[in-house]
């Protein structure tokens, strides 16, 4: 268990890192979600022992390693850049950390086996990175991350600079294979799309601060602020500041009826927000609220479509299963389905009631 | 564990303050204290303020050698610069030209000081040297032991000879950095050579460039193995730059004194001259 | 604007080219029309950051000519034919501003400075970096980096085509999707040629009106979006088009039936599928339904991705792939139908029509 107890992070007077209190569990999948430069690495380097946090401690396993160096620590690190020793095979990369270690031969071979198994690396074993594609090259530096059989593996998005079909195939494998390791496993992303495929518990992140953190599928679904539910937002989150009237949200001119679930929401400004499949092009729903929007621009995605519509001020996203190719600057009546509607206060925080 | 971690750095930097120590701190102490006392030998000294400072700063002697040695620093940088620039440029950027340029370029780094100077002390001789009995032969006056222009000629070519390379490596490594978008980028802008050199090339090398050329100042505006070695100084006093007038004056004339007072105004004044450089470079660096 | 033609051509990085596999670039002879917005899709190493290069002018083709509006310009530089590109990392120069990196183009053509500020400040508008015209390029974000980049392209109204090469590369999600839909804007408003590689389908899809999708060295298929995804002409772009990809099964063909293992499976066409080797059948997640009247299948993993969900299931022993959307319920013990219309049969990796 990995427990990082207000721990901040400050350099030249300013916080990279705001206080931060974070407890990772053994054989987790832990995701840090957030846009460039919102402290991911700051955050991992932390986790590693690479730094030393400003104020607050680490501790692992109820032993506080706070001024441990990373040497001492059992830590694995992979990053966005296809880091492998040049000059030795891919056997050899491999068996590097477990060489380090001193084990012997024998042990040393079946687990660089196993790994190369497991990352489908077993044709290439003899080969250097150099000779290896992108996607072989970062195989490599995974597999070497779990034969050192760390108790904590960091991912600093190592799948950034492949093509996205490979992303998308080791996406699928790697939870299976942290599933067998057993260590804690933290994996940065700016994608919200890969933090769900990747499932585990996600912790978004932004400007240094961590907004909210739990399992992934229910941060998605229940953001505690604004801010979690637009790094969430992929495509972006969809939002609307409107004035909570009795039954009424109003904007402008328009009205929207109050969903039940947001009835217990007392009258004044608040934003409300919706992810783009929420708005449909049909009412399917019988609950749903028509609203009149101006088409942009509709991108078509094979699948489906993105239509850019704007609502007053606003600027949104439709997402539609199949083909809708609708002429810029139109005025077309769409659906939105309310039962799903999210509200924000005006300080961001969420006000749905908590279940 | 804060302890631990602490003490270790400090054991790790001992041998460095240690060395800085030895090399640095106590010979400038020591001239420190030669300089505010006067000495007759037998290990008697004399407080004597700053009058050895005074002395110094009112001498024409000393005037003159530093006007002298900026003029020369100067020069080579007006030279060295500019040439290094247009070789870099023009350096292959792949293939098996790139190492026989960058070795050919690393050769005169190679050459201690003192050599360099006997080469050019040689081959500039009207007798026997190439280059001096070539130029003779032309009707060209050239004696660098007698004309204090040809003398001092010989110190800058000799020095562009030396150094010139030292500012073509930190700029070759300065374009070879540069992505071949920006190039591709410029073509299709229309961009015209000047063009590139001026506002992708440039900025790019900017960095380099002001460790070559703080580099360079501070190692022109040091100069004293070379026109020692080649001109001793002369003719007449033409080439005494600072470094040299302080050897005479300390070890011709033994007056420790006033040549430790002119050692520390010669160290403050680079030092000086160094932040300035400095400051004003990575200014407007700050600014661009 | 002009139309581009890709008359005959290969390319091989090697001097002499003797086997087909020596090409990087196998033959392409294609021809886009003026105005088109094509994208470039394909794995790295698929040749079509070569086939960009080509057009722009960096890289002399080996064989075949290119032509702009029918004029060849195979033998003409990258100046001399008039092209605009943007790189995967953005292209600024750091010493000027804003305003002098869009003018740089245009001055360097000696564009009469009145001309140079309209043209210019109609840039700034367009890509709306109007507040910042006045502040150095340098330490900019990438994405306001990368529009200048883009603005550089646009600020010359008489340019053949622009071109561009994986430009959100760099650029956060939630960046990508503003920069795409502008993008897509600027083309619908101005209708330049544009030629835009990536090796990201969404990209691709929702750049271009015709998406080539190029595989080891040759293009695959070009087709629009939907085509793409609904009639998929090799299993490379049926698998590289979609995520997930589409569904492969082996299956034998008996007229307007498909056997996958013990399972027959109406189609609504009878495949011309001749005396091929190896014939599949191949059906996109979308199309796969889960309910309580069908054909057995074993349900594995359920990944729920938010907006939907993925099922990993085993039908007849192979591995299929369905999405759920959400809200929709999988039942308890579910079987699997397949949309017959959504149905495509390939015999050696090459989709088959229907038979005469």
């Amino acid at each position: 268990m990995l427990e990082l107890r207000d721990v901040t992070k400050m350099v030249a007077g300013e916080y990279h890192i705001h206080p931060t209190s974070l407890t990772l569990e053994r054989g987790s999948l832990n995701v840090l979600l957030g846009p460039t430069l919102s402290g991911k690495t700051s955050l991992m380097r932390l986790m590693a022992g690479l730094d030393r946090p400003s104020s607050g401690s680490v501790v692992f396993d109820g032993k506080d390693v706070t001024g441990l160096p990373v040497q001492s620590r059992n830590v694995a690190m992979v990053y966005q850049q296809f880091i492998n020793y040049p000059a030795l095979t891919v056997y050899e990369n491999i068996a590097s950390p477990m060489r380090i270690a001193g084990k012997d031969q024998q042990t040393i071979d079946k687990a660089v086996r196993k790994a190369a198994d497991l990352l489908k690396l077993t044709p290439y074993l003899d080969r250097t990175p150099l000779n290896l594609s992108g996607g072989q090259q970062q195989r490599t530096a995974l597999a070497r991350a779990i034969v050192k059989n760390a108790s904590l593996v960091l991912l600093d998005e190592p799948l950034a600079n492949l093509d996205y079909k490979l992303r998308e195939e080791l996406r699928e494998e790697l939870p299976k294979i942290f599933a067998e390791s057993g260590a804690i496993f933290v994996y940065a992303t700016t994608e919200p799309s890969e933090a769900l495929l990747l499932g585990g518990n996600t912790a978004t992140l932004c400007e240094g601060r961590i907004t909210q953190f739990g399992q992934t599928i229910s941060v998605y679904r229940n953001p505690a602020d604004l801010i979690t539910a637009k790094t969430f937002g992929d495509p972006p989150l969809n939002t609307l500041p409107v004035v909570k009237a009795g039954t009424i949200f109003r904007a402008g001119a328009a009205e929207i009826a109050v969903p039940s679930h947001l009835a217990h929401i007392a009258d004044g400004p608040l934003t409300i927000a919706f992810q783009p499949h929420h708005l449909k092009r049909s009412m399917e729903i019988p609950a749903a609220q028509a609203l009149t929007v101006r088409t942009l621009i509709s991108e078509i995605a094979g699948s489906e479509s993105f239509v850019h519509v704007a609502f007053g001020d606003a600027r949104w996203v439709m997402l539609a299963h199949g083909i809708h190719d609708i002429d810029p600057d139109q005025n077309i009546t769409l659906y939105l389905d309310t039962s799903r509607l999210m509200a924000f206060g005006p300080d961001g925080r969420s006000l749905a009631a908590t279940a | 564990m804060q302890k631990t971690w602490n003490n270790k750095a400090w054991f790790l930097v001992l041998p460095v303050l240690l060395l800085v120590a030895f090399s640095a701190v106590i010979p400038l102490m020591t001239v420190v204290n030669y300089s505010v006392q006067d000495t007759f030998g037998n290990n008697e000294f004399f407080w004597n303020g700053t009058d050895w400072f005074t002395e110094i700063l009112h001498s024409d002697r000393f005037w003159d050698a530093l006007v002298r040695n900026l003029s020369f620093s100067v020069i080579i940088l007006a030279i060295e610069i500019p040439l290094g620039i247009v070789i870099a440029l023009n350096m292959p950027k792949k293939g098996v030209g790139v190492s026989v340029c960058l070795v050919l370029m690393a050769l005169p780094l190679l050459i201690p000081w003192n050599v360099v100077g006997t080469i050019w002390q040689v081959f500039g001789r009207v007798d026997i040297g190439l280059l001096g009995h070539t130029l003779e032969a032309l009707g060209i006056n050239y004696n660098y032991t007698q004309d204090p222009f040809a003398a001092w000629i010989t110190v800058i070519v000799m020095d562009v000879w030396h150094w010139t390379s030292l500012v073509v490596l930190l700029c070759y490594a300065g374009l070879v950095s540069i992505p071949d978008a920006y190039y591709q980028a410029a073509k299709i802008d229309g961009a015209s050579r000047w063009s590139v050199f001026r506002y992708i090339q440039l900025p790019k090398m900017k960095r380099v460039l002001l460790i070559a050329v703080l580099l360079r100042f501070m190692d022109s505006f040091m100069i004293y193995t070379e026109p020692f070695v080649v001109t001793g100084g002369g003719p007449g006093n033409s080439t005494t730059f600072l470094s040299i007038d302080l050897v005479k004056m300390a070890v011709g004339q033994f007056d420790l004194g006033p040549a430790a007072a002119m050692s520390i105004i010669y160290f403050l004044i680079i030092l000086l001259l160094s932040w300035v450089f400095y400051t004003v470079m990575t200014q407007s660096d700050a600014e661009a | 604007m002009a139309r581009i033609d890709l008359d005959h051509i290969r390319h091989a990085y090697g001097a002499k080219p003797t086997r087909e596999s020596d090409y990087a670039l196998k033959e392409v002879h294609h021809s886009w029309n003026d105005g088109g917005a094509y994208a470039l899709l394909g794995p790295s190493g698929c040749g079509k950051t070569t086939l960009l290069n080509i057009i722009s002018g960096l890289l002399h083709p080996s064989e075949g000519r290119i032509l702009f509006n029918g004029k060849d310009v195979t033998n003409l530089s990258t100046q001399e034919r008039n092209i605009a590109q943007v790189f995967q990392f953005p292209v600024i120069y750091d010493t000027m501003t804003v305003y002098d990196n869009l003018a740089f183009p245009l001055r360097n053509r000696h564009v009469p400075e009145a001309e140079v500020n309209r043209r210019v400040n109609e840039i700034l508008d367009m890509t709306g970096l109007s507040d910042m015209a006045r502040r150095r390029a340098r330490g900019l974000t990438a994405d306001q980096k990368q529009k200048i980049s883009l603005g550089r392209g646009l600020v010359r109204n008489d340019v053949n085509a622009i071109l561009f090469d994986e430009p959100l590369t760099v650029i956060d999600p939630h960046m990508k999707w503003v920069l795409r839909s502008q993008l897509k804007r600027l083309h619908r408003q101005f209708g330049f040629t544009m030629v835009y590689v990536t090796h990201d389908q969404t990209e691709a899809l929702t750049f271009a009106d015709k998406v080539v999708v190029m595989y080891d060295g040759q293009i695959v298929q070009i087709g629009t979006p939907a085509e793409l995804f609904e009639r998929p002409s090799h299993t490379f772009v049926g698998y590289f088009i979609g995520s997930p990809g589409m569904n492969f099964m082996e299956a034998r063909v008996d007229g307007t039936s498909a056997t996958v293992g013990s399972q027959s499976i109406a189609l609504a066409y009878a495949p011309a599928v001749g005396g091929a080797q190896k014939i599949e059948l191949g059906i996109r997640p979308e199309f796969v339904r889960l309910q309580r009247e069908g054909l057995p299948v074993r349900i594995g993993k359920v990944e729920d991705i938010g907006r939907q969900r993925i099922v990993r299931a085993e039908f007849e022993g192979k591995p299929l792939a369905v999405v759920v959307p959400e809200g929709m319920d999988i039942p308890a013990d579910p079987r699997v139908q397949f949309d017959t219309s959504a149905i495509n049969i390939y015999a050696d990796s090459w989709r088959v029509g229907s038979e005469g």
